[in-house]
């Protein structure tokens, strides 16, 4: 027989929550179309139980990543680099059905894995560039060093599928945190390809989760929800952000506000997520 | 009494410190009741320069608010001064000058110069210090020996420490170039009204930005009297203001636009009103709110400093203290000992005229706040916590509370939960390591805690569990210029202190 006729398998794309890919529990999905109006998924449309679920499983896995090793965290995210970077073909192919260029598509994805490298080269450096031994004036041993905020919720860049999200999550990761991430809404794919990834990355369930929906649902929920710690919100609709800063204010979360754009590498985006923690210890016999 | 360790158990204090009375009546002029241990030693007041009425200060001018608060002495009720209360206008005119001094001289000024009028200003305080803690104890209730020995030293390093970064930005951010804010408005709290003064300045002052002070009703004489040190140093008119007024002065210099950043230290359900406030504005902020710190004793500590620690940690400041030492939680096999140790060391402390220097325990702030203090302690009795107070003798005038400490106390009371910002001790048991970090950490809070043990790997292993800022081992509530504070969780965002207290005060490019 021929092989011309062979039906594709499709990927289905669900939620990324706790080390599992589970549907949504609203069992709710939105269409994602292609060119030419061909379905391209149909997307999980998270819902607020979604979101609580996910930070349970944040919260769980948070102690865990939190005390992992400077190096071994730097070693999972050069795994992610490694896995993305095997994968390449099947993230440039989402980017693609989703509009964009092939060439655009593999500068994505090189800039995607460069960026998970050069954060796992952080893993085990900036707490020295951000930590100081201070010279107080009493018989004290004084020092202070950053430590992981805690549960991190984050929106990320609309206008990028791949890189923007990765931008978001690396340094969140490489920081000790643990998160819940809200994927673009027109760009979902390769959000749940990443998910694969991280899975795949002796990255511990819980630590990273991916939801898909809609913005305008799941924005207030991030903000009110009193067992985050931070909120980082790519947006560049000053309503979005306002009503995030508003909603935070209830627990005093911190809020770091972002353009609808890819962060730069930068360590600085690491310590918008840390802790200032100073220890003091009498000098004597 | 934070250095009360080194002073050893029982109350024993040095000789010279009941030698004579600085004026030498030997008998306060106030209507104290007199300890029956020590002979009274107060301190003397004649020399302080304090006016009957205080101005706002201004773009470098004292301007006159037509509406006036009187601000008392909360351990005698005396009035000492009335200042003004600043209203809109008055908002609008301090942080336009702060514009003005931004715009023309203090962001343009090089470094070096800015570090040079805060080098002289430390020194002025240093020169004036006894008089402006007298000042402090009179307007707040402190005891002198905090006042003077605490308090006024670290006020002068602070302007000396920060004095020394305003030439030296660029070493502080690595990679980045760090530029001033603008405006900065700062509302400060009544338990440290200089201190915190100090805190907000310095580093505001030394990384290019202008300031609006504006200090706690109750307390507003020190950093009025600091304004009179900022107009001798000759500041540039318009770079520090300083205006008065209560909660609705302090709102409307925070709502202000033209302020670029509002630093407040005060409560977390004020904190909570300014984020929401600001939300949107693209205006930044650090907050410095409430805490209800752990001090957590195992059964290898050294007891007798543990209990020097544990009476430092909620008796200092009489509990006006947002990194207060206020749940104590005790390994079970010593609880009854150090329980008993000690209510020992509270029966020695001397409680009673704040410019006594034998004083270890003074007035508390306000009328409001004594209120507030005696809600939460009536709960805590009602909750079935079971109270114990010591047996000092109250002062018939003024606002008093007897140290205070509560067992059998469960995690559900509230308190246990809340911050009562006053002498009360909430004491609770553990038996295992696992157990004291999970009853710690259950708290919104997350500003300060103490662990003392003898077993420096559990000293490491616990203070990097517990989810708060500032962790004292074997030691609580020393401060430090060089030394970052702030909290975790609703006890606030952003750090003082050090050289992470630079970066609430710039933008980094």
């Amino acid at each position: 027989m021929s092989t011309k006729k062979r039906l594709a398998v499709s990927k289905t794309y669900k939620l990324y929550l706790g080390g599992k890919f589970p549907r949504t529990e609203s069992g709710r999905y939105y269409e994602l179309k292609g060119r030419k109006d061909t379905l391209l998924a149909n997307v999980s449309r998270a819902s607020r139980k979604d979101f609580r679920n996910a930070v349970v499983a944040a919260r769980k896995a948070w102690s865990g990543w939190a005390a992992t090793t400077a190096c071994l965290r730097g070693q999972i995210l050069y795994r992610v680099a490694e896995m993305l970077e095997g994968r390449a073909g099947q993230f440039e192919e989402e980017l693609r059905a989703q509009g964009a260029t092939p060439v655009a598509a593999r500068k994505e994805v090189t800039a995607s894995v460069d960026l998970f490298v050069h954060y796992a080269g952080w893993s085990d450096k900036y707490q020295s560039l951000f930590s100081s031994v201070n010279p107080v004036a009493t018989p004290h041993f004084n020092f202070s060093m950053p430590e992981s905020t805690g549960v991190v919720a984050a929106v990320a860049p609309e206008g990028s599928g791949l890189l923007g999200l990765s931008s978001v999550v690396a340094p969140i990761l490489v920081g000790g945190n643990t998160s819940v991430i809200l994927a673009s809404h027109a760009r979902p794919l390769c959000a749940i390809t990443l998910a694969e990834v991280l899975n795949s990355s002796d990255v511990p369930g819980g630590t990273v989760n991916i939801l898909t929906g809609l913005r305008d649902e799941l924005l207030p929920q991030f903000a009110e929800h009193m067992d985050v710690n931070a909120l980082l919100v790519c947006s560049d609709e000053a309503g979005e952000t306002r009503l995030a800063q508003e909603r935070a204010a209830e627990n005093v979360k911190r809020v770091i506000p972002h353009a609808d754009a890819p962060l730069a590498e930068s360590p600085y985006h690491i310590l918008d997520l840390q802790e200032i923690k100073t220890t003091w210890h009498p000098v004597g016999v | 009494m934070p250095e009360g360790q080194k002073e050893g158990a029982a109350g024993a204090k040095p000789k010279s410190a009941r030698a004579k009375s600085a004026d030498g009546a030997g008998k306060s002029r106030y209507d104290f009741v007199e300890g029956d241990r020590y002979a009274p030693a107060p301190e003397s007041s004649d020399h302080v320069s304090l006016r009957d009425s205080y101005q706002l200060f201004i773009g470098g001018e004292w301007v006159r608010a037509p509406r006036r608060i009187e601000t008392i002495n909360p351990a005698t009720g005396e009035v000492l001064a009335e200042v003004g209360e600043a209203g809109p206008r008055m908002v609008d005119r301090a942080v336009a000058a702060a514009r003005q001094a931004y715009e023309k001289t203090w962001s343009e000024m090089p470094g070096r110069e800015r570090g040079k009028y805060l080098f002289r200003l430390a020194r002025l305080i240093q020169e004036r210090a006894r008089e402006f803690a007298v000042v402090e104890t009179m307007d707040g209730g402190k005891p002198i020996r905090e006042s003077r020995d605490i308090d006024l030293p670290l006020v002068a390093a602070h302007f000396f420490y920060y004095a020394g970064w305003a030439d030296k930005l660029d070493y502080a951010f690595p990679g980045r170039r760090a530029r001033p804010l603008g405006v900065v408005g700062q509302v400060i709290p009544w338990n440290f009204p200089l201190l915190m003064a100090a805190w907000k300045l310095a580093p505001a002052l030394a990384c290019g930005n202008t300031v609006v002070l504006k200090p706690a009703e109750t307390t507003p004489l020190t950093a009025l009297k600091l304004a009179e040190l900022i107009e001798e140093a000759g500041f540039p008119p318009g770079v520090v203001n300083v205006i008065t007024g209560a909660g609705k002065t302090g709102q409307n210099l925070v709502r202000h636009p033209d302020v670029d950043k509002v630093a407040f230290t005060g409560s977390t359900a004020v904190g909570k009103l300014i984020q929401k406030d600001l939300a949107g504005t693209g205006r930044r902020f650090t907050l410095e709110l409430g805490g209800k710190a752990a001090n957590i004793i195992f059964d290898d500590a050294p007891v007798n400093q543990a209990v020097e620690g544990i009476v430092n940690g909620i008796f200092f400041n009489q509990g006006h203290v947002c990194c207060a030492g206020s749940r104590l939680f005790v390994q079970e096999g010593i609880a009854d000992t150090v329980v008993r140790k000690l209510k020992r060391r509270m029966e020695t402390l001397v409680l009673g005229d704040p410019l006594d220097k034998n004083t270890d325990v003074g007035a508390i702030n306000s009328q409001e706040q004594l209120e507030r203090i005696r809600v939460l302690v009536d709960s805590g009795r009602e909750e079935g916590a079971r109270c114990w107070q010591s047996g000092q003798k109250l002062p018939r005038k003024g606002f008093w509370f007897k140290p205070t400490i509560f067992t059998e106390c469960a995690q559900s009371h509230g308190i246990v939960q809340k911050e009562i910002f006053g002498p009360v001790l909430a004491i609770q048991t553990f038996r295992t390591p696992e157990e004291a970090v999970e009853k710690a950490n259950n708290t919104p809070y997350g500003l300060s805690g103490g662990v003392w043990t003898d077993k420096g790997s559990k000293i490491f292993k616990i203070t990097s569990q517990i989810r708060a800022g500032v962790l004292w081992a074997n030691t609580f509530n020393k401060f430090d210029p060089a030394s970052p504070f702030g909290g975790y969780k609703e006890s606030g965002i952003g750090r003082e202190g050090g050289l992470q207290g630079l970066a609430p005060y710039v933008e980094l490019r």
